[in-house]
């Protein structure tokens, strides 16, 4: 064992709470904020102690929203953001999971085109292509719509590869086995093959949440009207109008509300967020 | 790549790779081939006539002093995101792999905030840093310094930057520690009884194990960098103050949307997915290398 002197511990105990103060630190305030008057943040005189307008703030950025720049109450905005993130979650596992069922257990024409074709995505985010993409949906007539959100967004790379990376070290017998006792396909990929990937499932789909919750980009440019807000495109909002007409207090229960389910999952399933992290950035 | 026995069937492949294709015809080849062909093509002002022009669009954008700008300004925020938020991250993932009581407590605690979105991070930072209200502003200006980030373009960046590194800590952390982890504790020992100290062990021995890690985590930084700061930049600055926090990907969004200049914003786009191929082609060589050191 290297030595570790008591005072490198202690050094080491020091740093890492430091780090942990610099992380936390923004959202700690974001907390204060939302429990403080609107009036005492804004002359600059806001206290590091939390204030007594909890339960105020909150009731009103969820079931009222702002008075002024969006309209829309804070818990719509909170449904739109969970309709999409787990259409994309969901989306994004089921037909990665059966093309790369398709790619690895069957030999057809263009097979490897077909792989390719899904691969080299990965090269086209939807920043590079903002709005040929945004002239498609609209053509398609989805704008402001959940189908809208979430399709264009739905196809993944990553998922498929590493659906594809699982098969392969599947054991063959399992499939000579079902054979042997007459499964088709579908019910070999379904009695199977299905359950061997749970975890892998499980992994990838926080993951794919989180992405997915925290979509901005791809919202701010087909969402117009204001019940199909998400938080991430709400929040934005509020802070648009002249500074002195922000109402701070509910702007930082937004971002609380914002971060809370993705930081919940995150802490909740971290075994498997980290596991899903690794995997798929492999 | 494949298995030796495989089910025969004409059509179910076909059914099942359907959905992915169509997904991925529909709305990643036809809009990046769009981008293409528009970066070819010049509207008139009333959008009434398109003519093909070569490469004119390119010519335009690269003759423009803004885009260099934007260019240059994307690279150093690359790479000022990327050193700050590595090295942050690195020290503490060095500190919590030591066999220290919390352990666990301390990695929980240091990787929510991967989970933030970049808006989000925006928003927190603008409070904290706010000229006449936020609570860091008022001590900055305690001691001194004139801090106006809606005024000035240099403390804009600084806050981007800020903003953009924090948020990408808990993920280089948990890269690090995993790194670390996988160096066995026998190299450790054996520097130790050669007598090196714990800071020489660190920049002879972990440095050089871990540099498959800072290689893989320093492309990905960048490619953070690039595209998912926009949420970052559209909610604290908005690009300005006179476009002092532009990257490409911002230019590419202002351009088509409020100047209408959709060849030019197509332009952009191509010249971003020539870096995006680039990008992502040197990470998939070192993936493949990252298995046998």
């Amino acid at each position: 064992m290297v030595e570790e002197e008591g005072i490198q511990r202690y050094v080491a105990h020091a740093i890492l709470w430091i780090g942990i103060a610099i992380v936390a630190f923004p959202v700690y305030l974001a907390i204060v904020a939302s429990t403080q008057e609107n009036a005492v943040i804004a002359n600059g005189q806001m206290s590091l102690l939390p204030g007594g307008h909890f339960l105020q703030t909150y009731y009103q950025t969820i079931f009222v929203g702002t008075s002024g720049s969006t309209r829309e109450p804070v818990g719509t905005m909170l449904l739109n953001s969970l309709v999409m993130a787990l259409l994309i979650a969901f989306g994004k596992i089921a037909i990665s999971i059966i093309s790369a069922y398709a790619i690895v257990y069957f030999r057809f024409p263009f097979r490897m085109a077909m792989f390719w074709m899904i691969f080299i995505t990965l090269m086209l985010p939807v920043e590079v292509r903002i709005y040929p993409t945004y002239k498609i949906v609209a053509d398609l007539r989805l704008l402001d719509s959940y189908a809208g959100l979430a399709l264009p967004l739905i196809a993944s790379a990553t998922a498929t590869l590493l659906f594809r990376q699982f098969f392969m070290t599947v054991p063959e017998e399992l499939l000579e086995a079902s054979r042997i006792d007459g499964a088709g396909p579908l019910r070999f990929f379904w009695d199977t093959l299905l359950p061997l990937s749970r975890t892998n499932m499980a992994a990838l789909f926080v993951i794919l949440f989180i992405l997915g919750w925290n979509q901005y980009l791809w919202p701010l440019l087909i969402t117009t009207r204001d019940d199909m807000q998400t938080i991430q495109i709400g929040i934005r909002k509020m802070i648009t109008t002249t500074d002195a007409l922000t109402e701070w207090p509910v702007v930082m229960a937004t971002a609380v509300l914002a971060m809370l389910p993705p930081v919940l999952v995150v802490v909740v399933m971290q075994k498997l967020f980290v596991r899903g992290l690794v995997e798929t950035e492999k | 790549m494949q298995k030796q026995s495989v089910f025969q069937s004409k059509l179910l492949p076909y059914a099942l790779v359907a959905p992915q294709l169509a997904i991925v015809l529909i709305f990643f080849y036809w809009p990046a081939a769009q981008a293409v062909v528009q970066s070819f093509l010049l509207q008139d002002a009333f959008g009434l006539s398109t003519s093909f022009v070569w490469f004119e669009n390119y010519q335009d954008i690269l003759s423009q002093p803004d885009y260099w700008a934007a260019v240059v300004r994307t690279f150093v925020f690359s790479f000022a995101i990327a050193f700050s938020s590595l090295s942050s991250a690195l020290l503490l993932a060095v500190m919590a792999d030591k066999p220290l009581r919390g352990g666990t407590l301390y990695r929980t605690l240091l990787i929510w905030p991967y989970a933030v979105a970049p808006p989000v991070v925006g928003v927190l930072w603008v409070f904290m840093l706010h000229p006449s209200l936020g609570i860091l502003a008022r001590g900055l200006r305690g001691m001194g310094i004139d801090w106006n980030p809606l005024l000035d373009g240099n403390q804009a960046a600084l806050l981007i930057i800020l903003a953009a590194a924090w948020k990408q800590i808990s993920y280089n952390f948990l890269f690090f520690l995993a790194g670390l982890q996988s160096i066995p504790k026998s190299v450790f020992e054996a520097a130790a009884i050669d007598g090196a100290r714990p800071m020489r062990r660190f920049w002879t021995v972990t440095f050089p194990l871990l540099s498959p890690t800072i290689f893989f985590l320093l492309v990905i930084n960048i490619v953070y960098a690039f595209f998912d700061t926009f949420g970052i930049i559209d909610t604290m600055t908005r690009g300005g103050p006179a476009k002092a926090t532009e990257t490409m990907v911002y230019k590419v969004y202002v351009d088509g949307l409020l100047g209408g200049n959709l060849g030019g914003s197509a332009a952009q786009s191509v010249i971003l997915m020539i870096i995006v191929v680039g990008l992502t082609a040197i990470q998939f060589r070192f993936v493949e290398r990252k298995v046998t050191y």
